[in-house]
């Protein structure tokens, strides 16, 4: 069957394979994205320049202050959630009252100061940083960095206890509710706007979560976060936006679409996202998982 | 009567004006750097080459302080559309005589065209195409520090004689690339290897994992990485964790400039072999500049294409004080051709009838890191390549200037 379709097994397994690696970076992202845009209503458009500032935090821990990869895992996430948590202060909450597209324009504009000073410091040929898990094993069909096979199986479970808590714990509940009624819950003595602001810099600390997993992948420069974005809004609007399990799935499945395009017919594998979006949007504008308003 | 009065007047006037500062169309010579300022390509040429800009007209200003030059920058964001927008308004405009840098070489490609329409100059460094002095050739441009061509014949021979016969390229997926790979394609089969594929990657691809495994699927020995700037560091970086060089096939970076191995760190990118047209550490004048360089741009040294930009400004500033006037493009271009070049970096030198300009080029190998003596400390010269070999013959270039002869 598959020399029929003149492709041979190997590059058949191999490119899902990477598309299922590619596609836990999506769902990382767009796992963030869905919890600022279902829990405060704002398209995060910084979320891309997040991300890069995360790969460059784990680059500046590592080069200024020693601080190796591992614990970067942590360090990182919180530094970069802290930065979102001042941005959501100083701006997106004076932002929720109004139409989307105002946070929209602010994150828009905030992302390419944040770029442009990056740029500015780092220049753009990118910034080496070592592979902490070098080596990896040969499956037959292809060589799985061990790196890649850990950035798989960390990021679906980082997306799991996401879902897990924003669907299943008391906290989440709270945080829906608050949501959808918030004076309701702010009556019940619970502070919705600190809750509001730990919800933007959680979904901030996501992404550079993501951009610690990429530095020793991807160059670490100031445009990888601008590169990727698109395709994770992409991804977004196809899972329905603000659905958390709908980016999750769409973030794996997207993937291994790509990495199927790749093996087929190479030269549509960077529209192939874009292709499936006007689709869904024309034939289920509220996303595969969203529910219609 | 009284018009012709007025225009001998007005001729007069020009004469005085003359006397001071030449006949330099709005009164000085006005210089454009088209670059890319923000994109893939910022570092590799950048506003790197608008320093180098400057600093050329700063020394030149020591020659002769009497001519006045002026000196703009754009960024072309490596969109051929952005970039023959800012050529024409720079040319009809804003008075620009000439344009230099033009990174990228589907912006080159579009503006050495506009360039010949309005009978201006283009001088190019950071596109590579070989098309530029060869069929797209204009009498209004020149191509100054290396082409595809030269680094496919200098990185692709060397590669073959050492055992690598068989290939398979990654093509940043545009006029460069495709260039870039047709011209190394066609030394390797002449020196008796052959080429097993290729795979098209878009500009600005993050992530080659896809690619690499077509590679490493083709049992080819050698890598060959049709692309520049970020693609080509990031390709690198991704074919070491993928094993690639440990399962045996070797990477030949066609394109690579010293700032790309900053970008890669010596652990992964060593034992590389490049071809480069400078190199900073390889004379005192060229640690001079590289010095200076580096106080104004955060540290950084500066690659063969900023030190092209530099020389290309100093020959072309040369030719319009020898001419007395930068107003037509051509006859600049024509004075270039016939001046011998010479500068503090490229050293003697020429241009020939098709604008190729002519110098040694040179084999690099990338230092281990024990080699190195610190950051920017990258490169072993492994052969100079002479200038009478390093570039393609004139007669096979298909230029049409060449040719009507």
């Amino acid at each position: 069957m598959f020399e029929l379709l003149g492709v041979t097994p190997q590059a058949l397994f191999g490119q899902l394979l990477l598309g299922v690696i590619n596609g836990s970076f999506y769902a990382l992202l767009s796992l963030g994205l869905a919890v600022i845009f279902g829990m405060l209503n704002v398209i995060n458009f910084a979320h891309g320049a997040q991300y890069m500032m995360g790969a460059f935090v784990a680059w500046m821990c590592l080069n200024y202050l020693g601080i190796p990869f591992w614990p970067a895992l942590i360090v990182v996430p919180l530094v970069v959630g802290a930065s979102g948590l001042l941005i959501e202060k100083l701006f997106l909450s004076r932002l929720y009252h109004v139409d989307h597209l105002y946070g929209l324009l602010l994150t828009f504009g905030l992302a390419l100061i944040i770029e442009g000073l990056f740029r500015h410091q780092y220049g753009v040929s990118g910034l080496p940083y070592p592979n902490p898990l070098p080596g990896g094993t040969n499956l037959g069909f292809m060589f799985l960095p061990w790196y890649r096979a850990f950035a798989v199986v960390f990021s679906l479970a980082v997306c799991l206890g996401t879902w897990y808590a924003i669907e299943r714990t008391k906290l989440g509940s709270y945080l829906r509710a608050a949501t959808e009624r918030p004076e309701l819950v702010q009556a019940f003595g619970i502070n919705v706007p600190r809750m509001l602001s730990l919800t933007y810099a959680f979904g901030v600390a996501l992404a550079g979560l993501a951009g610690v997993l990429a530095a020793p992948i991807y160059s670490v420069t100031p445009l990888m976060g601008s590169s990727l974005i698109i395709v994770v809004f992409a991804v977004v609007v196809i899972g329905g936006m603000g659905s958390i399990m709908g980016s999750i799935l769409t973030g794996f499945g997207l993937g291994l679409v790509e990495g199927l395009t790749k093996v087929f017919y190479p030269q549509a594998s960077n529209v192939v996202i874009f292709v499936i979006m006007v689709i869904v949007l024309l034939a289920r504008p509220q996303g595969l998982f969203g529910t219609p308003k | 009567m009284h018009m012709k009065a007025f225009a001998a007047a007005l001729a007069g006037l020009g004469l005085a004006a003359s006397a001071a500062n030449a006949e330099m169309s709005g009164g000085s010579v006005k210089i454009g750097v088209l670059t890319d300022l923000s994109g893939t390509y910022s570092d590799y040429a950048g506003s790197g080459s608008v320093w180098s800009a400057k600093k050329a007209i700063e020394d030149y200003a020591k020659i002769n302080p009497k001519l006045k030059v002026e000196l703009v920058s754009a960024d072309h964001q490596n969109k051929a559309d952005i970039g023959a927008n800012t050529a024409r308004q720079w040319f009809d405009q804003d008075g620009v005589d000439m344009i230099a840098d033009l990174t990228s070489s589907a912006v080159a490609l579009a503006v050495i065209n506009i360039a010949k329409e309005k009978n201006k100059v283009a001088l190019i460094s950071g596109a590579a195409s070989s098309d530029i002095s060869g069929k797209a050739c204009t009498p209004n441009s020149v191509h100054w520090t290396h082409d595809t061509w030269a680094l496919a014949n200098g990185t692709g021979s060397a590669v073959v004689k050492t055992g690598g016969d068989s290939w398979f390229f990654l093509t940043s997926d545009y006029a460069f690339g495709q260039a870039l790979e047709r011209d190394t394609a066609a030394v390797v089969t002449k020196s008796g290897g052959k080429v097993l594929g290729a795979a098209r990657h878009p500009l600005s691809t993050q992530d080659f994992s896809s690619f690499l495994l077509q590679a490493q699927a083709s049992k080819a020995k050698v890598i060959g990485l049709a692309n520049a700037g970020a693609d080509t560091t990031n390709a690198i970086k991704q074919a070491a964790e993928f094993g690639i060089v440990a399962g045996g096939q070797s990477m030949a970076g066609l394109l690579v400039v010293v700032s790309d191995i900053h970008a890669l760190s010596l652990k992964v990118a060593q034992g590389l072999i490049l071809t480069e047209a400078w190199y900073w550490d390889m004379s005192d004048s060229n640690r001079a500049f590289a010095d200076a360089y580096a106080a104004g741009n955060n540290g950084r040294r500066p690659n063969s294409i900023q030190a092209g930009v530099y020389s290309q400004v100093t020959h072309y500033l040369r030719a319009v004080d020898a001419l007395q006037s930068d107003a037509d493009g051509a006859a600049t271009v024509a004075k270039m051709k016939e001046l011998p070049t010479d500068d503090p970096l490229f050293g003697k030198g020429s241009i020939r009838a098709d604008g190729r300009k002519i110098h040694d080029l040179y084999l690099f190998e990338v230092k281990k890191p024990e080699e190195s003596k610190g950051p920017w400390d990258y490169y072993k010269k492994r052969a100079t390549i002479p200038a009478a070999e390093a570039w393609r013959p004139l007669a096979e270039g298909a230029c049409p200037l060449v040719a009507a002869k």
